[in-house]
């Protein structure tokens, strides 16, 4: 019968499968991520062309009505864009994930013998690796406006692992809407709604002390103005926060590391539990 | 036979809140057979699929494949199979290569032996020129070619394939079915599903018809076919003017016949081969002139019909498959 012949043919020309490690998988995905990026570099007007731009209209347009206490306002500036560049990476992860997940990417690479969270690895490294090339673009366009890394090399790179830190913790939340939303256009929908309050409403483009009181407080407890405020302090771009500003901008680098294990403590288990349950139908 | 069937589904449910996609479907695929999931569109043909690869989780019931439990073994039961999706599940944005060294490298294979793999499977599915361009460049056949390709590219025993011709036109459609054949004909077991009777006809073994998440049928397409009633007589008349003669010499022959004025046709009851000479002796004598008379055996359509009150294609046409043509 032919079913004899094919218990000694078909395994017989199987080649060995050795299922990858997570690490391998992911970076994997993490090539395959990179070359779309390289394939249409289009993808990082997100975070290059568009944040200059942030920079040169805030810097040059509004940038001389806004009073800055102890700076210039594009010292002031540059640390609040990058923070807001690296807030953008949990929408790039959840675009990337959900056109993924729309495309039948997702279950092909789940039809293979692979960790499934190879998928939400890749996927935020190659995002985080993405905002960097952002943070990296506005570190350039800044030295040449005239900011400066004033404080030394270490708290000049403590800072950017505040960044990175700060941009894993959103990853999750990225992948949170990622796995629960079912077009690309939906996220970015969402994810803007939320990004642009996020980043306005805090200190990044002018100091909150201008603000109405309630939103000044809103603004002060924002976790991004403790970041923005952090990056600050470790660059040397401007004066310490006002004497009357809310606690979290007094203590701002711990409390950016505290926001960032807090906001990935929430959004990390509502992430993976979205992406399993997408992952179960 | 002594082996192991090559899949398996023993029971398998999956309701969505209150919606049974399927309920309770169990069949047995042996190796080296090709068995076509048959149904219309939202019959929980795709939701079977993706149970027994893995990809969802059953509400109840499991399933084996290559002897490998879906729920306790997954990851054994990824290593032996390859899964064709409904849609091509290419990455449009990296090349054909790139394609199949991404699954090559999750498959964690040896690079030779993928770069070796790669030129056969390109070299078969007629890619070669296309390789180094971005898939989304290709063709909706090149597509479904390359899909494929990745598939095969750990050498599965076992392929799924869910719908693998939707969408494709007709020669593309032919060109995959010969290629299907050809890993049958090497020992691959299939499991397609279809919503072309044509195409299950064509390719299963053995075909399992689902409706509304259940299996309403079961067997060899010729058994199926039976299953349908019986065979018929179809007459079509060369003068229209002889309509009403011919059906009233054929009603003597046959308890219910059918007439279409139009297109001066008729069709009669018929058990066999035996009625049909009956009916031809009938006009030989009555001197009626006939373009056409044969025998039309129920299509798997007309099956479809048969089980489920509905068609199973929408506005596909009963294709009569006929036998015996005299004109």
């Amino acid at each position: 019968m032919t079913a004899v012949q094919a218990t000694t043919r078909a395994p017989a020309a199987r080649p060995p499968i050795s299922p990858p490690t997570l690490l391998r998988a992911s970076s994997t995905i993490v090539w395959r991520n990179l070359l779309h990026i390289r394939r249409m570099p289009e993808m990082l007007l997100d975070v290059t062309v568009q944040s200059v731009m942030f920079v040169l209209l805030f810097a040059y347009v509004f940038g001389g009505a806004i009073a800055v206490r102890g700076a210039d306002y594009k010292e002031f500036l540059l640390p609040g864009i990058m923070v807001q560049t690296m807030v953008f990476s949990s929408a790039i992860v959840a675009m990337g994930l959900t056109s993924d997940l729309q495309k039948g990417i997702v279950d092909r690479f789940k039809s293979l013998p692979i960790a499934r969270s190879a998928v939400l690895v890749g996927r935020s490294i190659s995002s985080l690796i993405h905002s960097s090339i952002g943070v990296a673009v506005m570190a350039l366009t800044g030295l040449l406006i005239g900011w400066r890394i004033r404080n030394g090399v270490v708290d000049g790179l403590l800072a950017f692992l505040l960044l990175l830190l700060f941009g894993f913790a959103l990853i999750w939340l990225g992948i949170w809407v990622g796995s629960m939303m079912r077009t690309v256009e939906a996220v970015q929908g969402f994810m803007f709604t939320v990004m642009f309050p996020l980043t306005f409403v805090a200190n990044t483009f002018a100091p909150p002390e201008s603000m109405p009181a309630w939103l000044r407080a809103i603004a002060e407890w924002n976790p991004v103005s403790a970041v923005t405020q952090a990056c600050r302090e470790l660059w040397g771009n401007g004066a310490p926060a006002a004497a009357d500003a809310a606690w979290p901008l007094q203590h701002p680098v711990a409390v950016s590391i505290g926001w960032s294990l807090l906001l990935t403590a929430v959004f990390a288990p509502l992430a993976v539990s979205a992406f399993r349950r997408r992952s179960r139908d | 036979m002594t082996t192991a069937p090559a899949v398996e589904a023993i029971d398998l449910a999956k309701h969505f809140g209150a919606t049974r996609a399927v309920d309770g479907v169990s069949f047995v695929v042996p190796e080296g057979s090709v068995l076509g999931l048959l149904g219309p569109n939202g019959a929980g043909k795709t939701t079977l699929v993706r149970m027994l690869t893995t990809l969802s989780v059953p509400t109840s019931g499991t399933g084996r494949v290559a002897g490998f439990d879906i729920l306790r073994q997954p990851t054994e039961v990824r290593r032996s199979m390859g899964l064709t999706g409904q849609a091509a599940t290419v990455d449009e944005i990296l090349t054909g290569r790139e394609n199949l060294k991404l699954i090559g490298s999750l498959y964690g294979l040896p690079r030779k032996y993928v770069k070796d793999a790669t030129e056969r499977l390109f070299a078969r599915f007629d890619l070669v020129d296309a390789a180094d361009r971005m898939a989304k460049t290709y063709s909706g056949g090149m597509r479904r070619r390359l899909d494929l390709a990745v598939s095969l590219l750990a050498a599965p025993p076992i392929l799924f394939l869910d719908e693998p011709t939707t969408g494709l036109d007709p020669q593309s459609r032919s060109g995959l079915w010969a290629v299907l054949r050809e890993l049958v004909s090497e020992g691959t077991t299939l499991v397609l599903t279809t919503q072309y009777l044509e195409e299950a006809d064509h390719l299963a073994d053995e075909i399992v018809v689902v409706d509304k998440g259940r299996v309403i049928a079961a067997g060899t397409p010729t058994q199926l076919k039976d299953q349908a009633g019986q065979a018929s007589v179809v007459v079509t008349l060369t003068h229209a003017s002889d309509v009403d003669r011919a059906a009233e010499l054929m009603s003597s022959c046959s308890a219910e016949v059918h007439v279409e004025r139009g297109s001066r046709r008729l069709t009669a009851q018929a058990g066999g081969l035996g009625d049909m000479t009956r009916i031809a002796a009938v006009f030989e004598t009555s001197g009626i002139e006939l373009d056409d008379l044969g025998l039309a055996r129920p299509s798997l359509d007309d099956v479809f019909l048969h089980l489920t009150g509905h068609r199973a294609e929408a506005g596909g046409a009963a294709d009569l498959t006929n036998e015996g043509v005299a004109s």
